[in-house]
């Protein structure tokens, strides 16, 4: 059995644990085969290499190659653009510039900030210039390398700071978020410190990258397969750039080779581009950057700079804080506006602040414009109010477990958020309980002490536990709403579709096990099928921790509608009281009477019954209102604690992890394993955030670490030394959500934190504790080494 | 060897040429008349043969979406296989070789292979697109380790990127599998007829092929595409010498290769390809006309002789772990931290030398233990001292037409205290930001007798520490003598700063590399870094 799953059947709940693979005690379960650990539906397909992504579909005949030519300075105008030369190229057939491309362009969409291709102002370096399309891949991107444009240089603002010098430009108004009296609250406060914290921005490294394939239709129609997560907007990008109605377009998307917000937005362009493409040449056109092209070209997690002011007492009691955060945005909008703001939403965490500023500086940057990443701004926003709650640590003497506890919003007071919600779900406090016992917390941070007190050699060790509460829902209230299609055929198969994308995190198969369980069927009978434009309309990005809890409600319904037509129909036929009509195990008991679930359906078909309905869910409960900074954003929270331990070498500032244990809670969970993969990841992905994934650009704007050669995501070898995770498993959510789960995309990120306050634990040894290392992200070797050298000759002087 | 083929090592005549390239792809034979320098075998898989389970990542043997594997025959003949990154295997490479690819390892509409169910019972898979090359990284594992621990897993694994999983159920998918067997396990049922296969395509000749005619057009400098940041460090990416030459020579043997390439200077010599392979997929140069030499057991061997180890040029880094390894203890921990797997199957100590790269990991242990290079043009040939070879950033002393042919590392005394220190933003797979090598013997007193010190990464060259060394020689062994040594630093190195580390990060680590070898040689009189 699964080493995971075994953990977690010895827990205390053993009539949630579930089994790993179908078992015959599944019908005991309620609301089976939803909440057991099925397999990722398409994973006997990876394994084999048959899983298709959209560079492996069959290219018909005459399929042509795009490639983008890209500036080459990061700020500045175009002056002149000769492409004659790569006109010239074998096997190139067309060479299109922002001048076809005409009002098509982006810069005629929305806020018009950011055009698929630029003829004359240049945002960053790594934009967009022209577009090749020749009968290879190989050859249009060869023919890219002979174009001849000059340009105007202009000196670029690179980073936060140089874009506050240079006046501080934003690409979207801020945002504050006020609660109380935060400067009476300082002013008053018996200790006041204020600190700045760098905070590094990430690349998605999705393993597929960016990708699309246009294949033109009839009467001007177009088909394009993208790996988008936002099928609905890449449509209407697509339909823009064609001067087309939407209604000519249909996006579809099996499968995405990872994600994480990566293709969230920046899959347009790419998709809008071979449709034009597509259109022009009357040909399918397939678009697909390399790496290293892919990496300069599209936006990433936002960097911040957080500086912040905290009241507080000796006993650790935080009396009122102010932070600012400013965002490397880069040279657009795009989706900075929501992730500065989701920043602030997450400025407290766990905590609650007493009194609260916080203000949002989303900053015009001539670098690439950052964009949607896994908690999308929430954990850089976390990371500064777990900053805060070290400061004060370090300051009073105290464990930074006693002040994050002392500081734990509360139950029925001490829970207004600084946004003006009240946090209703806070069951962070019993997950921090059972976690310091499962993983014997005081124990090994007394015993760490200890042996880095008593050690001679160069090796120290660290200890840090940190929570994790994530707001979950769309905080534009409008995007929280999801369609479905459930089709049943005659011989008992269902067809499901949804809007959400399937990038990995198992979507398909939890929204499959949420029908099956509708329909009381075995999990085989449900078909997953593409997700298509055509088939659910005007839907939001598969995006904010929310597709299971949309699509997954908006599917339930559909299938819920069919199922009451078919109730009705056995009630009608059988003269029995609705409620003896049960579906399970692929059967339907008709009062005493039993009949297969095929057998009822083609009963009702000749009966003339509609077999098929679509499905629609809406978020109840939330709104927002930005300009007051008041609402309710978040349906509900998601809550998960680590603990983790490190070990640091004093002489290089290598480190290893040790030992990592994680209690998350995701409600009653759909899939155990999805969810335990989604936990395990995440915090895979947040650990290379705050360890060895560093963004690097020189002076000239240019991003030195464009390929994995230089930009270093974990390995298996980097994963903790013992890992132990497991899921809360008497968590229900709060609200009712699709049979009481809840979300799990990005909390689990979060968790990562843990691994960054347990290096600066390592690092506060060398000057025993008495200096907060203020440890800035990401904490590479480099920066772990130079920290040490930096408190070493703090406590030098101070001594 | 087939019976009647001719023994091309002694042979003054020129080998037959042969102008049809041979390989098998799974279960078929593949017969190609046109294959040009710059193919990658990517791409032939996947434009060519629609075998889209195996993925393109990154296009630089860095995260192995596109790990296959290539099986070969060694020098008696029996047949090994050893995972690849398709993406950085030009054809020229794979005459003679037998490719699997994943969809070989289960039949359409059949059952799974061993490690493609348990990866699917472990939850292995997310998005899916990095899977097929896990699975065939640890099919390779699999073949050679048939119960591996969870170290042998992660080490298999180094060259391999999953952005989902976080890697927990992998490698619990990985201990999971039994040992393989011949009903279950398609390359050990076809074995003896691959082998027959390949032996009898040992025919001793040469192979000869050339690309379409439609020559792609040089790439002039300051396009438009983004050049990677790397040219200036990770070897000789200048122009393109003169016009694109799209010829394959592939030698029948090394005296062949000495003819071909004195006549051919222009030619670009690979064997592994994992640096070659990069200027293809990311620069888009010409390599041709290209000469691959991977396939010469002539330069595979390792041999002991007055008192030195002689390792043939085409001596893996995979293979090192076995012949240096062993010998000089101190090895294994650094070259089980260079590149993945796949990159230590494929790129050898010959290349890691002969590109000239200040960043390559062998040199500077190499040069700490006085080792010295053969080269080979013509029939002529001349031995110098390796650290001679690196003159300058990008500039070797290597003639036109010469190349390595081998490089003998003389074998240190018993009480020789040795340690290869090599510091990286990540631990595995990736490229050094600082290298140490240190070679210290002591007098019977404790008073320090000779001592070689080398870095990499720390000057334009693999570089010894000169300065450092002499502040040393005829002192106590001790931390007084090793601190007041480090000033000396300053006078062998000025490091730049890069994306990788910092000029003052370079300086902090490279003496505490120092610090950290006195450390060590106070408790343990052999070197070998606690193994991870």
């Amino acid at each position: 059995m699964n080493e995971v799953l075994a953990r977690g059947a010895d827990r205390k709940h053993d009539d949630d644990a579930l089994p790993e693979k179908d078992g015959a005690d599944a019908q005991s379960h309620e609301n089976a085969p939803a909440h057991q650990s099925k397999r990722h539906d398409s994973a006997h397909l990876h394994v084999a290499g048959r899983a298709p992504y959209t560079d492996d579909l069959p290219e018909p005949p005459g399929t042509l190659h795009a490639y983008l030519g890209l500036s080459t300075i990061a700020n500045g105008r175009i002056e002149s653009i000769d492409l004659e030369a790569v006109r010239a190229q074998p096997d190139v057939e067309a060479v299109i510039t922002a001048d076809d491309l005409g009002h098509n362009d982006a810069s005629a969409w929305q806020i018009g900030d950011e055009p698929f291709l630029t003829s004359g102002k240049v945002g960053f370096l790594g934009q967009p210039v022209f577009m090749v399309v020749a009968t290879s891949r190989n050859a249009a991107r060869r023919a890219c390398r002979h174009a001849k444009i000059a340009y105007a240089e202009d000196t670029p603002i690179l980073d936060v700071d140089q874009a506050r010098e240079a006046g501080g430009r934003t690409v979207i108004d801020g945002m504050t978020l006020e609660r109380g009296d935060a400067d009476a609250a300082l002013a008053n406060a018996p200790r006041t410190l204020s600190g700045t914290m760098l905070i590094g921005g990430q690349d998605h490294f999705y393993l597929e990258g960016q990708i699309a394939f246009a294949v033109p239709g009839e009467d001007g129609t177009m088909i394009v397969y993208s790996s988008t997560q936002h099928p609905s907007e890449t449509q209407m990008l697509v339909a823009h750039a064609l001067h087309r109605p939407a209604a000519m377009v249909t996006l579809e998307v099996r499968r995405m080779g990872g994600a994480f917000g990566g293709k969230e937005s920046q899959a347009n362009l790419f998709a809008a581009l071979a449709a034009f493409a597509a259109d022009r040449l009357g040909a399918p056109v397939k678009i697909r950057p390399d790496r290293d092209d892919d990496m300069v070209a599209t936006g990433k997690r936002h960097d911040f700079r957080a500086d912040y002011e905290i009241g507080f007492d000796d006993e650790g009691g935080i009396h009122g804080v102010k932070f600012t955060y400013a965002a490397r945005c880069g040279f657009s909008a795009d989706l900075s506006g929501p992730v500065t703001d989701r920043a602030l939403f997450h400025c407290d965490n766990t905590y609650y602040w007493p009194a609260v500023k916080a203000v949002s500086q989303p900053l015009f940057t001539n670098t690439v414009s950052n964009t949607a990443f896994r908690g999308f701004g929430g954990p850089q926003g976390m990371v500064g109010a777990e900053r805060v709650i070290e400061e004060v640590a370090f300051a009073t003497g105290l464990d930074p477990l006693e002040v994050r506890r002392r500081n734990f919003y509360g139950e029925g007071e001490r829970n207004l958020t600084p946004y003006h919600q009240t946090v209703e779900d806070f069951v962070l406090p019993r997950i921090v309980d059972e976690l310091l016992e499962s993983s014997d917390y005081e124990a090994r941070r007394q015993a760490i002490r200890q042996t880095n007190r008593d050690a001679n050699g160069f090796k120290r060790r660290g200890i840090a536990l940190t929570p994790v509460k994530f707001g979950i829902s769309f905080t534009a209230s409008h995007l929280n709403q999801a369609g479905a299609l459930v089709h049943i055929y005659t011989d008992g198969s269902i067809h499901l579709n949804h809007g959400g994308t399937e990038m990995g995190q198992g979507l398909n198969t939890k929204v499959a096990q949420v029908v099956a369980a509708v329909f009381g069927v075995p999990l085989e009978q449900v078909r997953i099928t593409a997700t298509s434009t055509g088939k659910v309309p005007n839907t939001s990005a598969t995006a904010a921790s929310s597709g299971a809890d949309l699509n997954g409600m908006a599917a339930k319904l559909a299938a819920e509608t069919i199922r009451q037509r078919l109730v009705d129909f056995a009630v009608a036929e059988h003269g029995v009281p609705a409620e003896q009509v049960v579906f399970r195990d692929g059967q339907v008991q008709i009062g005493n009477r039993e009949v297969g679930f095929a057998e009822l359906v083609e009963e009702a078909y000749t009966a003339r019954i509609s077999l098929s309905s679509t499905g629609y869910y809406r978020t109840p409960k939330i709104h927002w209102d930005r300009a007051s900074g008041r609402g309710h954003p978040f349906y509900y929270f998601a809550y998960g604690a680590a603990v983790s331990e490190v070990e640091i070498d004093t002489l290089t500032g290598e480190y290893t992890v040790e030992r990592v244990d994680i209690l998350h809670e995701t409600g009653n969970s759909l899939n155990p394993a999805i969810d335990i993969g989604q936990i395990e990841g995440g915090f895979a992905q947040g650990m290379g955030w705050l360890t060895t994934e560093e963004l690097v650009w020189d002076e000239k704007g240019r991003l030195l670490t464009h390929a994995p050669s230089t930009y270093k995501i974990p390995l298996a070898s980097d994963m903790p030394r013992q890992f132990n995770v497991a899921l809360a498993e008497w968590s229900r959510a709060h609200e009712p959500t699709v049979f009481r789960s809840k979300a799990v995309g990005e909390p689990p990120f979060m968790l990562a934190i843990s691994v960054l306050h347990a290096l600066s634990d390592a690092v506060a040894s060398v000057a025993d504790y008495t200096i907060c290392p203020r440890l800035d992200a990401p904490a590479t070797p480099e920066h772990i080494l130079m920290t040490i050298e930096r408190l070493r000759a703090d406590s030098k002087t101070a001594n | 060897m087939t019976a009647n083929a001719p023994d091309p090592s002694d042979s003054a005549l020129p080998p037959p040429i042969r102008r049809t390239m041979r390989f098998l792809l799974n279960d078929r034979p593949v017969f190609l008349d046109r294959v040009a320098p710059d193919d990658t075998l990517l791409d032939f898989l996947r434009i060519e043969k629609r075998l889209t389970g195996t993925k393109e990542g990154c296009a630089e043997g860095d995260c192995g979406a596109c790990t296959v594997l290539l099986g070969t025959l060694d020098a008696q003949g029996r047949l090994h296989y050893r995972s690849a990154n398709a993406c950085i295997v030009l054809m020229g490479m794979i005459d003679g070789a037998h490719i699997v690819t994943v969809e070989h390892l289960s039949p359409r509409g059949g059952p799974l292979h061993p490690i493609q169910q348990a990866m699917v019972d472990h939850h292995g898979s997310q998005c899916g697109f990095c899977t097929p090359g896990f699975v065939m990284s640890l099919y390779g594992l699999l073949m050679r380790q048939p119960t591996p621990d969870r170290l042998a897993v992660e080490r298999a694994l180094q060259g391999n990127l999953c952005r989902c999983t976080g890697y927990a159920p992998i490698v619990r998918a990985a201990l999971s599998v039994a040992a393989l067997s011949g009903t279950d396990d398609p390359v050990l049922a076809e074995r003896p007829t691959v082998t027959k296969r390949l032996a009898e395509w040992r025919d001793g000749s040469r192979l000869e092929v050339s690309g379409h005619e439609a020559a792609s057009g040089n790439a002039e400098p300051g396009g438009a595409t983004i050049l990677p940041s790397d040219v200036p460090y990770e070897g000789d990416v200048s122009e393109s010498e003169g016009a694109s030459d799209n010829r394959i020579l592939r030698p029948a043997s090394v005296a062949d290769l000495a003819r071909l390439f004195e006549d051919n200077p222009a030619g670009r010599i690979v064997a592994g390809a994992t640096d070659v392979g990069l200027w293809v997929t990311k620069f888009m140069r010409d390599v041709g006309p290209l000469i691959p030499i991977g396939h010469l057991d002539e330069l595979r061997g390792v041999e002991e002789s007055d008192g030195a180890l002689r390792i043939g040029a085409n001596v893996s880094y995979t293979d090192a772990l076995d012949a240096l390894a062993e010998r000089i203890p101190a090895f294994a921990p650094l070259l089980w931290r260079i590149g993945g797997n796949q990159i230590r199957n494929m790129g050898t100590i010959g290349g890691n030398i002969a590109n000239g790269s200040p960043i390559g990991d062998m040199p500077p242990p190499l040069i700490a233990l006085g080792a010295m290079l053969h080269l080979r043009k013509g029939d002529a040939r001349r031995d110098l001292p390796l650290e001679d070879f690196f003159i300058e950033y990008g500039k070797q002393d290597r003639w036109d037409g010469e190349f390595v042919e081998a490089l003998s590392v003389p074998l240190p005394s018993p009480d020789a205290k040795i340690a290869f220190h090599k510091i990286s933003k990540r631990r595995d797979e990736d490229i050094t930001a600082c290298l140490g090598a240190f070679h210290l013997m002591l007098t019977d007193d404790g008073t320090v007798d000779t001592i070689r010190i080398a870095y990499g990464g720390m000057a334009g060259v693999p570089k010894r520490a000169s300065a450092v060394e002499k502040a040393l020689i005829g002192r106590p062994w001790t931390e007084d003598a090793v601190e007041s040594a480090l000033a000396a630093f300053e006078e062998d190195f000025t490091p730049l700063s890069d994306m990788r580390a910092s000029a003052d990060y370079r300086m902090l680590v490279a003496r505490n590399l120092l610090r950290r070898f006195f450390a060590d040689t106070q408790d343990d009189p052999i070197q070998t870094e606690a193994a991870q």
